[in-house]
């Protein structure tokens, strides 16, 4: 059937079963968006920047499983999707991003909006493509697709000149896909996968380390399953909270630079550490060297390249995580580690990483905690980049499988806005919160206006502290408490609230966070509170930047720190 | 507009980034390389690298311009066809037993090429010369098997007293001129 490039587009986005696109149109993007109308089942939701539709379109992908799609006009608008593809690259989020491009004959010559996006997509993409006339746009939709979701999923780009929209062509969808290059192993090897078996069982003081992976696979029943058998703790990496119940007794919280203090000491005690779908970030493992220094390691990836990236394994497997644990958890005998858990439990008691201390001070880590015990443990919460990020790590022990949203390698400030929007799009029914910081709440708040316009009831708290918090930190120890360029300014979020015509709450009172965090609760739609925390809060415990994992820097007492009075608060606003 | 086949000569510093620079700006405008052979030029430290792509006259002309801008290539220039002198090597592993190693090694002196390696199943064979000659060889050689073939890909000089290699002036002259200054000399190298 002879059909446009456009409608080749969106016949193929059908059979995908894509039902949601975020996206700006523009010029070059024009014919495309002509032929919306004639397809219903394609949503399309207009947000405010396209580093919005990116990270919308990441963030859906994240709690559906599915691939996200986010389409932007030639030249800026392809330009401006970059951070949001760069972030779907480095926490492996699979999306397709559809860009307009100028007319093929202009293609080059510095033509109006043109900017060579293939070319600056290169390096954060798994493959991009130029498509250069409608007759080969079947097939590139269809190998995009294949590519984003399959192996070690990830972003992909499609450049489609207006002329191409425009372009006829006989239109017939490719059942199958063969790319020679790109077969990526889903079982792990069986000598691998007992030789893995036997690690365990010689084991005393194992840790399993889960990451995005489990998540990425739906391995959570397989994961339980495993840690349950031979009584394993489990750590979470950033990306990997919410794969295993935060509430679960075996579940450690996270390791690392931020990472409960127990968790690093473990780690450095630890003599088997099981790595699943994590890929030894050096967040997580501070020092390279003086990294789990009496461990031996299983290192389960789908990605080939991941291992032996950073941490040589003693027992390598590449598969699809949850084949792998499907296949290693008969191999697994039942086992207790009652010393070990027992010493754990100790640790945990005598360095209590993330007790709140008590005072009046309306502290960030009470704000997270209160929203936690308050929303049940239940619901997705998003999280945008910095000091909040950390401590909604350290203090939202999510229960719901895939419910924790952070963009962890990349860190883009400005994602927890527009990501909430995505999950809540993906899941209208369920509550969804979104933790932001001042900071980056003001990069992508713009955003508010389309949560309005499409009633999208996220819950957005920022936690308010005057300064690009972790910044300020950093400066406070590392650089003589030299504060430049961090004090932020903020506009009086009620009112900024009410002016796109959403509930907007303030709370500055350690007294008022109960009662505001139900009354956003108990509202149907979305809802801003602005917290306005203790501003010299830093993050604890702490690695230093280079430094191994067994010099964690805890908090220091009280008395390190002069307690600010309530008039010095409000004047360092 | 007609295609036709171009063989674009740069001299580059030979500095990480060059090659992807100008490849980059190839793909950007929908060229497919069909070849391209890398090594040093006579100049130290100055890197002669020769591409054959298919496109349009007036387009090839204009991206050598816009790579003529690329700091790190000293002079780029596309090669009318009848100027120059090419070559190009080919390495062929052929299948050769008893029954058919004469018959290779025949083929092989035909084409004056070289018989390189020799095993009781195979035989390497070398052929240098034009991409027709060794489209040629490959042809005469594939009923006995060819296993594996490597091709270096074209280089090219040009003929007589022209050079496409530096200048004197050029070569120091290029990379500082202030802007809008020195007009570009591709095509006109000859």
């Amino acid at each position: 059937m002879q059909m446009t490039g456009a409608q080749i587009i969106m016949e193929c986005l059908v059979r995908e079963g894509v039902d949601l696109v975020f996206g700006i149109p523009g010029g070059s993007t024009l014919p495309f968006y002509d032929t919306f109308q004639h397809y219903p089942q394609v949503r399309h939701i207009l947000v405010k920047h396209e580093q919005s539709a990116a990270h919308a379109a990441d963030a859906y992908a994240r709690v559906t499983g599915k691939v996200g799609v986010c389409c932007a006009t030639s030249g800026p608008g392809a330009t401006n999707l970059v951070t949001g593809i760069a972030n779907a690259w480095m926490d492996s989020v699979p999306m397709v991003a559809i860009t307009g491009q100028v007319v093929t004959w202009l293609i080059g010559r510095d033509g109006f909006q043109e900017a060579d996006i293939t070319g600056i997509s290169l390096p954060i993409t798994k493959a991009n493509w130029l498509v250069l006339g409608a007759e080969d746009m079947a097939q590139t939709m269809r190998e995009a697709f294949h590519i984003a979701r399959s192996g070690r999923p990830g972003p992909v780009l499609i450049d489609v000149p207006r002329d191409v929209f425009i372009q006829e062509a006989e239109f017939e969808y490719p059942e199958t896909v063969d790319l020679p290059g790109f077969k990526p192993t889903l079982e792990g090897h069986p000598a691998q996968i007992k030789k893995a078996a036997q690690l365990i069982a010689e084991a005393e003081r194992p840790l399993i380390l889960a990451g995005h992976g489990v998540r990425i696979s739906k391995a959570y029943d397989e994961l339980r399953e495993l840690a349950e058998t031979a009584q394993i703790p489990v750590i979470t990496t950033l990306l990997g909270i919410s794969s295993f119940p935060g509430s679960h007794p075996l579940c450690m919280g996270m390791p690392g630079m931020h990472g409960m203090y127990w968790n690093n000491i473990a780690i450095n005690e630890a003599d088997l550490l099981i790595a699943l779908g994590m890929r030894f970030d050096d967040r997580v493992t501070g020092a390279l060297k003086e990294f789990a220094p009496h461990a031996r390691v299983i290192h389960v990836d789908i990605d080939p390249a991941e291992i032996g990236k950073n941490v040589r394994p003693t027992v390598p497997i590449v598969g699809d995580l949850k084949r792998v644990l499907a296949a290693l958890n008969p191999h697994v005998k039942a086992k207790s580690h009652d010393p070990w858990l027992a010493h754990l439990r100790q640790l945990r008691e005598e360095h209590p990483s993330i007790d709140i201390p008590e005072n009046d001070d309306l502290l960030p880590q009470y704000v997270i905690k209160k929203i936690y015990e308050l929303s049940g443990g239940k619901g997705y919460v998003v999280t945008d980049v910095g000091q909040h990020q950390m401590w909604a790590a350290q203090y939202y022990w999510s229960d719901t499988p895939n419910g924790f949203i952070s963009p962890g390698g990349l860190g883009p400030m400005g994602f927890g806005v527009p990501a909430a929007m995505g999950v809540q799009f993906a899941h209208p029914k369920e509550l969804v919160w979104a933790i932001c910081g001042d900071g980056g709440f003001q990069m992508t708040m713009q955003e508010l206006s389309v949560m309005v316009e499409h009633e999208i009831p996220v819950k957005i708290a920022i936690v308010n502290n005057s300064y690009l918090g972790m910044v300020r930190q950093w400066q406070t120890m590392f650089y003589g408490d030299r504060r430049f360029a961090t004090r932020e300014f903020s506009p009086d979020y009620v009112k900024l609230a009410e002016a796109f015509g959403m509930a907007g709450l303030r709370v500055t009172d350690k007294a008022q966070v109960e009662g505001t965090i139900l009354r956003a609760l108990a509202h149907p739609g979305p809802v801003l509170i602005d917290f306005q925390v203790e501003p010299e809060e830093c993050v604890y415990p702490m690695v230093p930047p280079g430094a191994a994992l067994s010099q964690t820097l805890e908090r220091p007492q009280p008395a390190a720190r002069p307690a600010a009075s309530r008039e010095e608060v409000t004047a360092r606003r | 507009m007609k295609a036709t086949r171009h063989t674009i000569v740069a001299l580059v510093e030979n500095k990480p980034g060059v090659l992807n620079r100008i490849v980059s700006k190839w793909r950007q405008r929908g060229f497919n390389i069909e070849s391209l052979a890398v090594g040093h030029s006579e100049v130290p430290g100055l890197s002669r690298m020769t591409f054959v792509l298919g496109g349009p006259a007036s387009d090839v002309e204009q991206v050598t311009k816009q790579l003529y801008k690329v700091v790190d290539i000293v002079k780029i220039s596309d090669l009318p066809e009848d100027e120059i002198v090419t070559r190009e090597l080919a390495l062929m592993k052929v299948n050769a037993s008893d029954q058919n190693r004469g018959a290779i090694i025949e083929i092989v002196d035909i084409f004056h090429g070289e018989i390189v390696d020799a095993s009781p199943e195979t035989v390497v064979v070398e052929i240098t010369g034009t991409e027709d000659k060794i489209d040629a060889a490959f042809e005469m050689l594939r009923p006995h098997g060819i296993r594996e073939m490597a091709r270096t890909g074209r280089v090219a000089v040009t003929r007589g007293h022209a050079i496409s290699a530096v200048e004197e002036e050029g070569a120091a002259g290029h990379r500082y001129r202030p802007a809008g200054q020195g007009k570009p000399r591709v095509g006109s190298l000859l």
